[in-house]
C-alpha cells in the first residue's frame, strides 16, 4: 500500500470515495434483491392468501389517509382556482382544474408520498424487526424462503394497491372539488361536469396518470422491502431504515414525476 | 377463520372501491362517455392552412359532434394538408358537396372542423372527399389585413 502524503484534500477526497461507492453498491444491493423478489414471484401465485393479508395492511388501512387527504386537496383546489379562475370570469372551468390537477399530477404524487409515510414506513420497520429479531434466518433455517414467504407478498400488495389507492385519491379529491366549487360557491352543476368531461382525456390524462401510479407504486413498494431487507439488524438500524424509506420514496417519487411528465405531456 | 373471512372482504371492498374510482375518472372525469359506440366511417377534406387542429379535434355538424379527426398529413404533390375525419356511421347522409371549414371555439379556444350540408341528391360515402374546404382563421394574417386596410384608409384621405 502506498503511502499517501497527509493532506487533508487526500482525505476529504477518500471521504466522497467511499460514499459514491457505498451508493453504488446499495443501488446494486437494491437490483440484486429486487431480481431476487421477481425470481420467486411465480411460486406465490400458489398462495394469493398471503397477498391478500398484505393487501389488508397495505392498501386497506392505508384507506382512511387517502381518502381524507384527497377530499381536502380536492376541497382545497376548489377554493384556489374559484378564487383565481373568478378574476377572468371563467369559473365554470373549476372542473377542468380540479379534475386536471388531481388525475395528471396530485392523485398519483400525493397519494405515493402519503403511501411511503403510510405503508412503506411499516413495511421496512416490519422486516427489519424480522431481520433483527433472526426470524429471517429462522425461517431459512426451516427451508422457507424469506424473500418468497415474507417480501414478495409484501411488494406485490404495495405494487397492486398504488394505483387504486391514487384512483380513489383522485376521485374523492373530484368530489371534494365538486362540494366546494358547486355546494358552497355557487358555480353551475352542469357546466362543471360538461366541462370537465370536455377537457380530460381518457388516454391523455386518466391513463398516464394510472401509469404514473403503477411506476411510483413499484418504486415505494421495492424501496420499502429493500430498506427492510437490507437495514443493519439493531434496533438503530430499522429506524434509519424506516426513515431512509420515506426520504428515498419521496425523492424517487419527486424525480420520476418530473421525468414522466417530461414523457407523457412534454411533446405535443 | 372468521378473522380471515373479515380480512378477505375487507381487501375486496377495497379493490372494489379502487375499481369504482377508476370507472367513475372514466366515465364522469374524462371524455370516455362522448365516443359512442366505435363503428365509423373516414371521409377526407384538404386545407390550405389547418391551424391550430389536432387529431382528436371535434367534427361538428350545427353545432353537434358527429365525429373526430383521426389524421393530418401533408400532401407535397399539392402543397395542402390532409384531414381525415372519423365520422360516426349513424350519421351517413351529408351530402355530396357539404363544406368543411375549421373553426375556434372562444376567441382562444381549440378549434374544431365544421360541417355544412349542401344540396345535392347522393351523400358522402366512406373514403370520399370533400371539396369545399375554408381554412383555419390565423390571427396573425387578420391583424395583418386589418392593419394594411388602415394604412390604405389612411392614405386616401391625406393624399
Amino acid at each position: 500500500m502506498t503511502c499517501w502524503p497527509e493532506i487533508p484534500v487526500f482525505d476529504w477526497l477518500a471521504v466522497l470515495g467511499r460514499s459514491g461507492l457505498g451508493t453504488l453498491e446499495r443501488l446494486g444491493r437494491g437490483h440484486l434483491f429486487l431480481w431476487q423478489v421477481f425470481s420467486v414471484l411465480p411460486g406465490l401465485l400458489t398462495r394469493p392468501g398471503l397477498v391478500v393479508r398484505q393487501l389488508y395492511s397495505v392498501g386497506v388501512l392505508s384507506l382512511i389517509i387517502i381518502v381524507v387527504s384527497g377530499l381536502f386537496v380536492g376541497m382545497v383546489l376548489g377554493l384556489q382556482g374559484y378564487n383565481t379562475l373568478v378574476d377572468f370570469g371563467a369559473e365554470e372551468s373549476l372542473g377542468v382544474v380540479v379534475a386536471l390537477s388531481l388525475v395528471r399530477e396530485l392523485g398519483p404524487v400525493v397519494s405515493a408520498l402519503l403511501f411511503a409515510g403510510r405503508a412503506g414506513s411499516a413495511l421496512a420497520a416490519e422486516i427489519g424487526l424480522m431481520k433483527a429479531t433472526e426470524q429471517l434466518s429462522g425461517m431459512e433455517m426451516m427451508a422457507v424462503d424469506p424473500i418468497q414467504r415474507v417480501v414478495a407478498p409484501r411488494f406485490v400488495a404495495g405494487f397492486l394497491s398504488m394505483p387504486l389507492l391514487a384512483a380513489i385519491f383522485s376521485a374523492v379529491g373530484v368530489y371534494g372539488g365538486y362540494f366546494v366549487g358547486v355546494g358552497l360557491l355557487g358555480v353551475d352543476d352542469g357546466a362543471f361536469w360538461s366541462q370537465m368531461q370536455a377537457k380530460v382525456d381518457l388516454y391523455e390524462d386518466v391513463y398516464n396518470g394510472i401509469i404514473k401510479s403503477l411506476v411510483f407504486g413499484f418504486v415505494a413498494a421495492w424501496i420499502a422491502v429493500f430498506e427492510g431487507y437490507d437495514a443493519v439488524p439493531t434496533s438503530e438500524g430499522v429506524s434509519r431504515a424506516t426513515t431512509r424509506t420515506v426520504v428515498h420514496t419521496a425523492l424517487a417519487v419527486l424525480g420520476l414525476d418530473f421525468v414522466l411528465t417530461a414523457l407523457m405531456f412534454g411533446e405535443e | 377463520m372468521k378473522n380471515s373471512k373479515a380480512l378477505e372482504i375487507a381487501v375486496g371492498l377495497f379493490m372494489a372501491a379502487g375499481f369504482v374510482a377508476l370507472f367513475m375518472l372514466a366515465m364522469k372525469v374524462s371524455n370516455l362517455s362522448s365516443f359512442g359506440s366505435g363503428d365509423s366511417y373516414d371521409i377526407t377534406a384538404t386545407f390550405e392552412n389547418v391551424g391550430g387542429l389536432k387529431v382528436r379535434s371535434p367534427v361538428t355538424v350545427s353545432g353537434v359532434r358527429v365525429g373526430r379527426v383521426s389524421a393530418i398529413d401533408y400532401d407535397d404533390d399539392s402543397f395542402e394538408a390532409v384531414v381525415t375525419m372519423q365520422i360516426e356511421s349513424h350519421y351517413n347522409k351529408f351530402p355530396e358537396d357539404t363544406s368543411a371549414s375549421i373553426f375556434t371555439a372562444g376567441l382562444l379556444g381549440e378549434q374544431y372542423i365544421a360541417l355544412e350540408p349542401g344540396g345535392a341528391e347522393t351523400s358522402l360515402e366512406a373514403g370520399s372527399r370533400i371539396l369545399l374546404t375554408q381554412s383555419a382563421l390565423v390571427m396573425e394574417q387578420i391583424i395583418g389585413q386589418f392593419l394594411f386596410s388602415k394604412a390604405a384608409e389612411g392614405e386616401e384621405e391625406n393624399p
